[in-house]
């Protein structure tokens, strides 16, 4: 299968999740650019942190009208896998490919730290190689990531098992102090309701090397490989010769 | 025309940077300050619309792209007729 990571302006994690995907998970990865239009046959869109216009007017507000990012909402919306990650999902909920909204941290503070999230839902795409309550380790690094959804969104959101990551304590217990940023429902990471499209705040690809002290962040990646590869024959054999790539 | 909107927070959503102004200004001893919401302001210049166009093309422009409907509201004025 194919991933392909979307470069903005302002976009810093891309090669991270770049490297990621190529040299880690080892599967073919393109970067696209903002202003194509095309998204070169990829099986899945990673929408990579940072601050795309410098989170000018609101956090992922701008990048919505990019000429790439129609490609990606049709894309989306034929049933083609997107993962937005901190800032890709900002741009996630702006598009309205995801609901609900981001506002300022409750304690007014950028954070940058590991946190732990407990997997809520592992029967989706992005969480089906992990079981169900397992912990991930993974850092957050975010000014903007308080969930906020109406009341009456959010009960349907839960009312559809769309929550797939809640802030939690090291023994995955879902409390007031382990959700840093102040999301409603502790919430970390949400899927549509078609069940193709998640965000997430923290960053996976920051967690999928020992070296960095985690590799929990792997999980997610991994489960997405396992949902595309599965679900139709691969167009090319799996070439396991390309292992050299740093 | 020179037009001005005004974005802020819908009343149900919690504004942290206006509670932190609102501590601010009860450490400074003003304690009438009841509350304090924060917003931001745009002036748009538009050329060639009439009034009735700019009902129509403020509301729009505002809604599309300057506020996030499911967090805020906003509310214009006509502040140069020409």
């Amino acid at each position: 299968m194919k991933f392909g990571v979307v470069q903005f302006p302002g976009s810093n994690c891309d090669f991270d999740t770049f490297h990621v995907l190529r040299n880690v998970m080892k599967r073919e990865t393109a970067l696209l650019w903002h202003k194509d239009h095309d998204l070169q046959g990829v099986d899945c869109v990673v929408l990579p942190g940072g601050f795309s216009y410098g989170d000018y007017l609101r956090s992922g507000a701008i990048a919505r009208f990019s000429p790439l990012m129609q490609e990606v909402k049709a894309f989306a919306r034929a049933g083609g896998h997107v993962l937005g990650i901190c800032n890709g999902f900002q741009i996630l909920l702006e598009l309205g490919l995801l609901p609900g909204a981001m506002i300022r941290n409750k304690n007014l503070k950028f954070l940058c730290q590991h946190v732990r999230i407990r997997i809520e839902n592992e029967k989706t795409d992005f969480t089906r190689a992990g079981r169900k309550g397992q912990v991930l380790r993974i850092p957050i690094a975010h000014f903007d990531g308080n969930y906020y959804a109406p009341a009456r969104v959010l009960k349907d959101i839960e009312r559809h098992r769309q929550v797939v990551f809640r802030y939690c304590d090291a023994e995955g217990n879902i409390t007031e102090e382990a959700n840093v940023n102040g999301s409603l429902g502790n919430i970390a990471g949400i899927r549509n309701r078609e069940g193709n499209v998640l965000g997430l705040m923290p960053h996976p690809e920051r967690a999928s090397e020992a070296l960095l002290g985690s590799e929990d962040g792997r999980t997610i990646f991994a489960s997405l490989i396992l949902s595309l590869e599965r679900r139709k024959p691969a167009r090319r054999p799996v070439r396991r010769e390309r292992a050299r790539h740093d | 025309m020179k037009v001005r909107i005004l974005v802020s927070f819908k009343d149900s959503v919690l504004d942290p940077q206006g509670q932190t102004v609102k501590n601010a200004l009860h450490t400074l001893g003003y304690a009438a300050v009841k509350d304090v919401r924060q917003g931001k302001v745009f002036e748009l210049e538009l050329e060639g619309a009439t009034k009735k166009e700019a009902e129509t093309l403020v509301p729009e422009i505002a809604r599309r792209v300057l506020a996030n409907p499911i967090i805020e509201k906003f509310d214009w004025q006509i502040i140069k007729d020409r």
